[in-house]
């Protein structure tokens, strides 16, 4: 059974030395796969070249079974892949409801209304501030905003890059308690990069460490958490 | 930032550098030029002084738009202030009784002064403004000019301009040059007067300075670098340079006039620098002669061709701007560097296997090195190669 | 006393056609980040359409219309043709291109055309209405006023309250992000830069009647005061445009009529030296945007 979203001996480089190494990662329908590793291991460009942002110099992204080689970005988004990009990547000058109908704007109008009013359901604090321009939220507030934008597409997969950066510790487990909730519920695929290890993959159903641009282990989540030698070894603590 | 061990450009007089060699340059081949000069025929040498008139705005500007990254729409008005300048003192010093030299070289000082009063004046403003702010002053004062004449009318007699008494050949010289290579002579000299000391400014600290403020203005800030001032002394120089130029240009036509510095001609000056090469001295004088020669062939072609009397006559003029806009729009597009940037980068990569890079450093040769200026200077990250053009800001 | 009506009056349409001008501006600024110095020349193209077709089909509206199509096409031919080719080059280059680009305007026009000023009538009486014996503004006044409001008042419509408006803006503050949720940011520049054009056209063909006459040349003036506008106003605000225009239409008008026409392009030298001095980002903008 094809994984949701596969990734296949993926280089990518600029010159000089390759960000990535063939890295080789299938995430499979609806779990959640915790990308971990340290500042500069490339797991943001890992996510960026997986949504197009980035061309690759080898390998494949196939979404579905489909080889995204040669599909835009905006495509790819279209075919239900969704990036939440590291910085969250709000749009500051727009409210937040102009925010959230950007993300679904190819759905028919009665979806998008369905699909906000349930990211206001989803995201309390949202709701109360509907008309606030992006600039007035809080950190935590606009990671839900750019969470909920991703959500509202609809998207078969997600990739997630950093949610936790700068947020409190009650927060991000509120988050990441969101994304299992949604994943167990409606097969929601997730591809998450994070530096906060514990809470990643407290929540991940499968662990892969990113070490240089190369993978270094790739196992459930369950195992690299609590085997203190695979800790020690990849993750360092 | 470490200059790279770039295989040396073909210099003239390899063995001396900076300040001494810049002075030895000119002293040897402005005499040169001078004795050309004796050669050529009247008109010919019209042009010469022609090309030596624009190369002292030219030199100033392409100073200003590749080292200091500033678009200056109203370097005409600068050299139209050098004309009024000159036209003024020569009136008065006329009114005084005096003339010849003694009328000529304090008109032109005077010439040059008022064109720096004013360029310190635009760069004072400049200095804060970035981009288009600055090209769009410059773009209204040039288009103020002849409004400015009208209205104070009384001294620079609107749109007919002010008149100059003629002074010819100095006496001892009369039978020997003729008057066309007199006035050429004089143009030369200035020009080249203006292009060593702005020479020297490059190669200089000031030189440095402006490179460095070009390439961070925060941190050569943070180095101690007074960027605004820096910005105004290049703008200023420049301005000294156009206004010279400008009171040349009065002293051989003998009058002034607001039509003749319009922004046609702004826009033809900022066209010689880009098609001779940002930054670059050598640069600007391939500009200067490139603003002479394009009009003139433009001129023949269009006689030549057989067309009608009115076409012909719609052309004129016309076809050179357009020949001229042609090649900005693809020197630009596709070889930034200019004449002079495209043929150092070609003597590079024949010297040298590795693929010519544009240093953005300050080169130690001052042979300066255009391609690595303004429209090159911001490449994109290496680490975010971007899919699609975009030039607004990435991700906020 | 009345003068001064009068000239508020005037003041008022050509402010409006200054607002039109600047806001086009505006429209490039917010969707490209470059101030289009090519404006006035595309739009002085259009307006030669405009001419041709009026001069064809005897309608002024039909001219019109010509040079809203005229100057779209060609903001659609200048982004993809050109400014596409030096995407992610200094802003300076951005300039220098759009130099080169109205120098080969104004002298392929003045090929095609000649030298000579067209004249170009408006389509509405341009003599005053008298109201209580005050002259006020012309019938011509009023339609430019109500065109140019209208005009305003569509595009401030289309860009709050429909989803094209919507990703337009989107595109322009964040276009990364905006690809990445599906938005064709491309597509949008390229439509930004038509509607731009399209805008400035109208602005033009507007003025022009009022003017001597048209050449290559009858945008010129435009341009520098509409940018003067958009300084003033700030580049990134509409409604500084639209102030703005106001604003200095009037400025314009008042010195025009108590010192005369020569003086006006001096007014506007002044004013923009003391504004770049004074407060550059302009009086209405909101400042940088802040980032997330």
């Amino acid at each position: 059974m094809t994984a949701a979203l596969e990734i296949d001996g993926l280089t990518v480089g600029y010159g000089g030395a390759p960000v990535l190494r063939d890295v080789r990662l299938d995430v499979p329908h609806g779990r959640i796969v915790a990308l971990v590793g340290a500042n500069g291991a490339g797991k943001t460009t890992l996510l960026r070249t997986a949504s197009g942002l980035v061309p690759a110099a080898r390998g494949t992204v196939r979404l579905d079974g489909d080889d995204l080689a040669g599909v835009s970005v905006e495509d790819r988004s279209r075919r239900g892949l969704a990036h939440v990009p590291e910085g969250r990547g709000v749009v500051v000058e727009l409210t937040v409801e102009e925010n959230l109908r950007l993300g679904a704007l190819w759905r028919s109008p009665a979806e998008r209304r369905a699909a906000i009013a349930d990211a206001y359901e989803l995201f309390e604090p949202l709701a109360r501030r509907r008309t606030s321009p992006g600039h007035q939220l809080s950190g935590g507030e606009r990671q839900m905003l750019a969470l909920a934008r991703a959500l509202v597409a609809a998207p078969g997969v997600l990739l997630l890059d950093e949610p936790s950066l700068g947020l409190a510790p009650r927060v991000v487990a509120q988050i990441m308690a969101v994304l299992r909730r949604l994943c167990d519920a409606t097969g929601l695929t997730v591809l998450l990069a994070e530096q906060n290890v514990a809470s990643a993959l407290s929540v991940a159903d499968h662990g892969v460490v990113l070490g240089l641009g190369e993978v270094v282990a790739s196992r459930p989540a369950a195992e690299l958490l609590h085997d203190t030698t695979l800790r020690h070894a990849y993750l360092g603590f | 930032m470490s200059t790279p061990a770039a295989p040396p450009a073909r210099r003239v007089l390899p063995g001396l550098t900076g300040a001494r060699r810049t002075l030895l340059l000119a002293a040897l081949v402005t005499p040169a030029v001078l004795v050309a000069v004796l050669f050529l025929d009247p008109f010919r040498s019209y042009q010469v002084a022609l090309v030596a008139v624009y190369l002292c705005a030219t030199a100033g500007l392409t100073l200003v738009v590749g080292l200091a990254g500033q678009v200056s729409l109203g370097h005409a008005a600068l050299m139209a202030a050098g004309g009024y300048g000159y036209a003024l003192t020569a009136n008065a010093l006329t009114e005084a009784g005096l003339e010849g030299a003694a009328r000529v070289v304090p008109s032109v000082l005077a010439g040059a002064l008022v064109a720096g009063a004013l360029g310190l004046l635009l760069g004072l403003a400049g200095a804060r403004l970035h981009g288009p702010y600055l090209a769009g002053l410059t773009l209204a004062l040039v288009l103020a000019l002849p409004a400015l004449a009208t209205t104070w009318s009384t001294v620079l007699r609107g749109d007919q301009g002010i008149q100059v008494a003629f002074d010819g050949v100095p006496e001892p010289l009369q039978g020997f040059v003729a008057l066309e290579q007199w006035q050429a002579w004089v143009a030369v000299v200035v020009a080249a007067v203006v292009v060593t000391g702005l020479a020297l400014l490059r190669d200089g600290r000031l030189g440095l300075r402006i490179r460095a403020v070009r390439d961070d203005a925060v941190a050569a800030r943070l180095a101690g670098i007074p960027a605004r001032r820096v910005m105004v002394a290049t703008f200023t120089a420049s301005a000294v340079g156009a206004g010279l130029g400008g009171a040349v240009l009065c002293y051989v036509t003998q009058s002034v006039a607001p039509g003749g510095y319009g922004l046609a001609l702004s826009l033809l000056l900022l066209v010689a620098v880009v098609l001779g090469g940002l930054g670059s001295l050598r640069g600007a004088m391939v500009g200067a002669v490139l603003l002479v020669l394009v009009p003139w062939l433009a001129g023949l072609a269009a006689d030549a061709l057989p067309v009608p009397a009115d076409l012909a006559q719609r052309l004129d003029g016309n076809l050179a701007v357009l020949l001229f806009g042609v090649l900005l729009v693809v020197v630009m597009v596709a070889a930034p560097g200019g004449v002079v940037g495209a043929l150092q980068s070609r003597s590079r990569s024949r010297h040298s296997s590795r693929p010519s890079r544009a240093p953005s450093t300050p080169a130690p040769d001052p042979a300066d090195d255009p391609a690595a200026v303004g429209p090159a200077a911001a490449e994109p990250d290496p680490a975010e190669p971007p899919a699609e053009p975009t030039y607004a800001d990435t991700e906020r | 006393m009345d003068r001064l009506v009068f000239l508020l009056g005037t003041g008022l349409a050509r402010g409006a056609v200054l607002a039109l001008f600047a806001l086009s501006l505006v429209l490039v600024w917010r969707a490209a980040r470059v101030v289009n110095f090519a404006q006035g020349a595309m739009a002085v193209t259009a307006t030669y359409v405009a001419f041709v077709v009026t001069g064809l089909t005897g309608s002024f509206v039909m001219g019109l219309v010509a040079a809203l199509v005229a100057g779209a096409a060609l903001g659609w031919a200048v982004e993809r043709g050109l400014m596409r080719r030096i995407a992610g080059r200094s802003p300076l280059a951005g300039v220098i291109v759009a130099v080169g680009l109205v120098m080969i305007l104004q002298s392929a026009l003045g090929i095609l055309v000649g030298g000579r000023t067209l004249p170009v009538e408006a389509p509405f009486d341009e003599t005053p209405i008298s109201v209580g014996g005050v002259p006020l503004l012309s019938p011509y006044d009023l339609f430019v006023l109500v065109a140019a409001l209208v005009v305003m008042a569509g595009l401030g419509l289309l860009f709050t309250r429909t989803p094209l408006g919507l990703q337009m803006r989107a595109a322009a503050f964040a276009p990364e992000v905006s690809r990445i949720l599906g938005v064709r940011v491309s597509r949008l520049l390229t439509l930004g830069w038509a509607l731009s054009s399209a805008v400035a056209a109208l602005a033009a063909v507007l003025l022009v009647p009022t003017e001597l006459g048209l050449t290559p040349h009858a945008t010129d003036m435009l341009f520098v005061l509409g940018f003067t506008v958009a300084v003033v106003g700030g580049l990134d605000s509409p409604v500084g445009a639209l102030v703005g225009g106001v604003g200095v239409g009037v400025l314009i008008s008042l010195v025009t009529g108590y010192l005369g026409a020569s003086v006006a392009p001096l007014a506007v030298l002044v004013l923009l030296v003391v504004v770049l001095l004074v407060r550059p980002q302009g009086l209405l903008a909101v400042g940088e945007a802040r980032r997330a």
